[in-house]
């Protein structure tokens, strides 16, 4: 029974709770980091990294918050983890962290990590929380890689850097432009609901 | 003086902060369903982006920055101790100290507002704590200390421009979004999607402003 809690808690964010396409939660770095697959993927795992520590943090310390003082509380242990990401990405990947910019302070404020320290990790215990922390943060890095991929294509013709597209093809680039990013979204939240609705008995609106 | 209109026009109409820097997209999704509530949204928004950017402007300059303009070296300093004023680098500490003082600004403003203006009050209340975690507040500080480098007059100019830009697409997206609840959009496109189409298609025109020249 508990190991099958943990497992929907690792899974459940690809597509049921997915935190962008189903919650809308997180999405100024969704669109401003995925002009690139690379990009996406370096948000996704830094953003990972501060969900997993804090959630685990938060639900450990939880007996101790006072609960009148807690948002402040928890908000100060998710800064000091973006200030670790932060300094480690600077010092090790200058690249990626002059092209993320300052949306990478901003995990600060995201609000899936926030959401997740309110809403599961003062709830639940710290095996399960870390669980919800690699769950939610892998759904977060999955949608962010797979819009990065998909806009990158069609506005850069490569993923990766690499040139998939032939020298033949035009890139379109509005995709890397801010109204693809909106574009991209959009379809990315309308098809994941027709996906669930398929996958969900009996179909019928949501 | 040229200097702070084109800082003004940069931050309202080129990089409008919703449609071309992405910052505060949840504010803008989440309470654009109104043009009422979108107007208390973006008049809460300015108030406390003008008064953030000058609040974490001074924090950097004097006590965050390194140089005989830091605080804590001229107490060190006051006290006796010879350390030299460029080891009092404490800017690692941005991301921490500039959310600490945005938060509690945002209750600052909350208890003042509440004792000194009740109707404002009224009209903003409801905003203002979710401005907290607003990321356009804490973007618009770290620009103005971090990448822009902008002086004590230039942020607070850009922290007004921000949040008025920022409330010129939240109220112009509020009146789209009450007539599209009477248009006939796909099922699957309902609510979200189409608001994110939306905001690409504004986005776009936004992008025709990059021609603007001086």
């Amino acid at each position: 029974m508990k190991l099958k809690g943990i497992f929907s808690d690792l899974t459940k964010g690809f597509l049921l709770e997915n935190p962008v396409l189903v919650l809308a939660l997180g999405l100024c770095p969704t669109l401003a980091v995925t002009s690139s697959a690379i990009n996406g993927l370096g948000m996704g795992v830094a953003a990972t990294f501060v969900l997993v520590m804090s959630n685990s943090i938060i639900s450990l310390i939880k007996p101790l918050v006072p609960a009148r003082i807690r948002i402040p509380i928890f908000i100060l242990v998710i800064a000091t983890f973006v200030t670790i990401v932060k300094l480690v990405m600077a010092a090790y990947t200058p690249a990626l962290s002059k092209s993320l910019g300052i949306f990478i302070p901003l995990i600060v404020v995201n609000c899936i990590i926030l959401g997740r320290a309110e809403a599961f990790a003062s709830k639940h215990g710290i095996l399960r929380s870390a669980a919800d922390g690699i769950g939610m943060g892998l759904g977060f890095t999955a949608t962010l890689v797979l819009l990065g991929a998909f806009r990158e294509i069609l506005g850069n013709g490569t993923i990766f850097g690499a040139n998939i597209m032939g020298a033949s093809f035009q890139p379109a680039l509005m995709m890397i432009l801010p109204p693809g990013a909106f574009i991209s979204l959009a379809l990315m939240v309308a098809g994941s609901r027709w996906i669930l609705e398929k996958t969900s008995k009996g179909g019928g609106s949501r | 003086m040229t200097n702070i209109l084109i800082i003004a026009i940069g931050a309202i109409l080129i990089n409008n902060f919703i449609l071309s820097r992405f910052l505060g997209l949840c504010p803008f999704i989440g309470v654009s369903k109104k043009t009422e509530t979108a107007v208390g949204m973006g008049m809460a928004v300015v108030f406390v982006m003008t008064l953030a950017s000058a609040a974490t402007w001074l924090i950097w300059t004097y006590f965050l920055s390194p140089g005989p303009g830091n605080l804590f070296w001229i107490v060190a300093h006051a006290c006796g101790s010879n350390i030299p004023a460029e080891s009092f680098d404490l800017r690692y500490l941005e991301t921490i100290a500039f959310i600490l003082v945005i938060a509690s600004l945002v209750q600052f403003v909350e208890i003042v507002l509440k004792k000194i203006s009740p109707s404002l009050y009224d009209a903003l209340g409801i905003f203002l704590p979710l401005i907290t975690t607003n990321c356009a507040i804490l973007g618009v500080a770290e620009l103005n200390t971090m990448s822009l480098e902008y002086n004590f007059l230039e942020s607070v100019v850009f922290g007004i421009s921000a949040g008025v830009g920022f409330t010129l697409a939240l109220i112009m997206m509020s009146g789209i979004r009450e007539r599209l609840e009477l248009a006939p959009i796909p099922r699957l496109m309902k609510g979200l999607p189409i608001a994110f189409i939306v905001s690409g298609l504004m986005s776009m025109a936004f992008l025709g402003f990059s021609g603007l020249k001086f």
